[in-house]
């Protein structure tokens, strides 16, 4: 049987019709629009067990964007974020990055993502040429790499490997002031745990030549219990112990180490304690444990760091994260360049960026560069310290020094062939 | 591998004190979780997918229970009654309702209950990881047994999971309930033609059922992170503990979740970056060897 085709306009042309109709009476209105707004599309972890990060993130992002409107927007255009869940799954961390520009018109990205998820996003950054600053991921390769480098992407997170360098000088300095020659290591069974602490202890040996480790440990991620790691550490009797356990793990893990009283046995060195998303929560957390700093508001001792911490405080009834500190950076950054460009064009935008330095709460000594050979984030503020169990939590930070840290990272980068 | 760990520790008191009750804590807390699912299939022939779900109620009413109360038996007892009245509300609303239709419908409806239950602990708690504390009364230095080191809260929990172990076995065998519940789960038409009410029987065994994972879920609670989907993990490794014992089987519940236990703590010494492998490695040696898990019985 054939179809007849009825007389009169088809229902295909006439949506064709309305759609043609629509299209001429929306776009000037799009035109105006977008000279007055510019969209900033931002995929981050919403949903699932990292979303305290991801939250953190958006907190930070917004705190920042309001101040750049009130201060006249980027190059006189309003920002409007449009910030969506990935749910910290790579494949849909690309999807949404990528609809965010062709389907929402953003033109510019802030990539609030874990390293997963980061190196996706990095790929639709190339394959689009959008600008975009990774917020979140700390894997050195990222900008270190030049396999990886484009002109359009930056990072505003700090770096594993600066982490490594500070951490392991600081580490192998108690270590020879105390003796501590025989070392374990806990951390989680991922790219990241794997990396960080062979970075570690890669930096410990050097520095202290005599440590030797003697137990490793790599229970799976988000794993509930960790007794049998606990007793296994205890057995080997180390003198120290390292771990970059991190969130909920890592309270887990003080919570089944304290009641073996094993803080009490060796110094112990875990790099994401002093975050406050992880001191706020544990309720007997032991006194001297060392950390790197994450984000803590007194470190730098300034009041711009204290300040602005209080103010994320006053705003989310909660202290910032580590990743709050670094999208914020990633706001401040734009709406630099943008002054220097006096433009919020992408492509312009990446051109003033690149080498500038700015004033800002988390610099080290009140200023951080985005290093214009590699776009990454230089100068910011890092050390490590020890803990108490009550605010300031911890009272005292070693900052670390940064020409140690660029000479090392140089010699670093050398090593691994990427310069 | 690390065969010289292992040997050197299997070779001194001190390190197979410590391993030994290291391992008999995770068993436990795992026995607690596997025999409510284990019992529900027994009796209700369904396999309770959000199990793992009363495990983390658990842990949340005893968390607030805690925080209201500052009373540690107090959160226990919240932490398991509560489980036990979802668990029945659950069974009377909705699972009851699918006894009759096939595996995957019994699976939908559980998967679905997961992902809300999870949300659910998501409005009322946060997001955020949480932590308990451990009380103030276990907040006192391990004990040193034989050169081994043994928290008191840990004997605690052993205590708690052990005593629940021989009241259910006891009680099972033994009372007149325990024969009733039995009775339907061998012959549910036969029982119901007795006059006894088996939608009560089945409702107070899905009661039980959650609220000993809910039970270990409050124990666990002062050592462990609360999380939105934290029954998650628990749930498989329940799952491996009534294959190797058995569907159904509460003494193959109990064994199989101390040979997993055991297989951790000592399995970590010996082969440090296998442990989870040694553990399924177990359960496909199970499985071919004895389909049925190793208390369980033919099916008839």
């Amino acid at each position: 049987m054939t179809r007849t085709r009825r007389p009169g306009i088809s229902r295909r042309s006439t949506l064709a019709l309305m759609g043609a109709g629509a299209m001429t009476v929306a776009a000037p209105w799009v035109a105006r629009a977008q000279a007055k707004t510019i969209k900033i599309g931002m995929p981050t972890i919403l949903s699932g067990r990292v979303a305290q990060l991801g939250t953190s993130s958006r907190n930070a992002v917004m705190l920042e964007v309001e101040k750049v409107n009130a201060a006249g927007g980027l190059a006189g255009r309003q920002i409007e974020m449009v910030i969506r869940d990935s749910k910290g799954q790579p494949q849909e961390a690309a999807r949404v990055a990528r609809e965010l520009v062709n389907t929402d018109g953003c033109e510019l990205l802030i990539d609030a993502e874990a390293s997963s998820g980061a190196f996706a996003v990095h790929e639709v950054a190339r394959d689009l040429g959008v600008f975009c600053i990774h917020t979140n991921s700390e894997t050195s390769a990222l900008t270190a790499d030049p396999k990886q480098h484009i002109p359009n992407a930056f990072r505003t997170a700090r770096q594993g490997v600066h982490d490594s360098i500070v951490g392991g000088s600081y580490a192998a300095a108690i270590a020879k002031a105390k003796g501590l020659k025989k070392w374990a290591t806990c951390s989680p069974d991922y790219a990241y745990g794997r990396d960080t602490t062979a970075e570690f202890t890669l930096y410990l040996k050097r520095f202290a030549p005599d440590v030797e480790i003697i137990s490793e440990s790599w229970p799976k991620l988000f794993q509930p219990d960790y007794t049998e790691v606990v007793t296994k550490i205890l057995q080997a009797k180390p003198q120290a112990l390292y771990s970059c356990l991190w969130g909920g793990d890592l309270t887990s893990y003080i919570d089944q180490a304290n009641i073996y009283a094993m803080f009490g046995q060796m110094e112990v060195f875990a790099v994401n304690m002093a975050d406050y998303t992880a001191l706020t929560v544990v309720k007997n957390l032991p006194k001297g444990i060392h950390s790197g700093n994450r984000y803590i508001k007194t470190f730098p001792a300034t009041p711009e760091n204290a300040a602005w911490g209080d103010a994320y405080k006053a705003k989310y009834n909660e202290y910032p994260t580590n990743w709050s500190w670094e999208n914020a950076t990633a706001v401040m950054l734009m709406a630099e360049a943008a002054k220097k460009a006096n433009a919020a064009d992408g492509k312009k935008l990446a051109e003033a960026l690149a080498g500038l330095t700015i004033k800002c709460p988390f610099g080290a000594d009140g200023t951080v560069t985005m290093r214009a050979e590699d776009h990454t984030l230089v100068g910011y503020a890092i050390g490590w310290g020890t803990t108490i169990p009550q605010e300031p939590y911890v009272p005292e930070v070693k900052a670390g020094d940064w020409k140690t840290i660029f000479e090392l990272e140089a010699e670093w980068k050398k090593s691994k062939g990427y310069t | 591998m690390d065969l010289d760990a292992l040997v050197g520790c299997l070779s001194s008191s001190a390190c197979l004190v410590t391993q030994t009750t290291s391992g008999l804590i995770i068993g436990m807390l795992l026995f607690l979780v596997a025999v409510g699912l284990t019992l529900i299939f027994g009796v209700l022939k369904v396999v309770n997918f959000s199990h793992g779900a009363f495990y983390m109620f658990g842990a949340y009413f005893a968390m607030t229970a805690y925080q209201l109360t500052g009373s540690f038996a107090l959160a226990v007892l919240a932490g398991a009654a509560g489980t036990a009245v979802l668990g029945l509300i659950f069974e009377r609303v909705f699972m009851s309702r699918v006894y009759g239709a096939d595996v995957l419908m019994q699976l939908l409806v559980c998967y679905a209950f997961v992902l809300i239950f999870d949300d659910v602990v998501r409005i009322i708690w946060g997001p955020e990881f949480k932590s308990m504390g451990m009380p103030a009364a276990f907040q006192v230095m391990p004990l040193f047994i034989a050169g081994g080191v043994v928290p008191p809260y840990y004997l605690l929990l052993i205590g708690v999971a052990l005593a629940a172990a021989i009241v259910l076995g006891i009680g099972l065998s033994r009372s007149r309930i325990g024969k009733v519940i039995r009775a339907a789960a061998h012959n549910p038409g036969m029982v119901s033609a007795l006059g006894i009410n088996t939608g009560l029987i089945y409702g107070g065994v899905f009661a039980l059922g959650g609220m000993l994972a809910g039970l270990a879920g409050a124990l666990a609670a002062p050592v462990r992170s609360l999380t939105p989907g934290m029954g998650f993990s628990v749930l498989i490794e329940s799952f491996i503990v009534t294959v190797i014992g058995g569907m159904g089987s509460i003494l193959g519940a109990l064994i199989g979740a101390l040979l997993l236990g055991l297989i951790r703590s000592f399995g970590s010494l010996g082969f440090p970056l296998f442990t989870e492998g040694l553990m399924y490695l177990f359960m496909v040696i199970v499985l071919v060897s004895k389909p049925t898990g190793l208390f369980g019985k033919e099916a008839a």
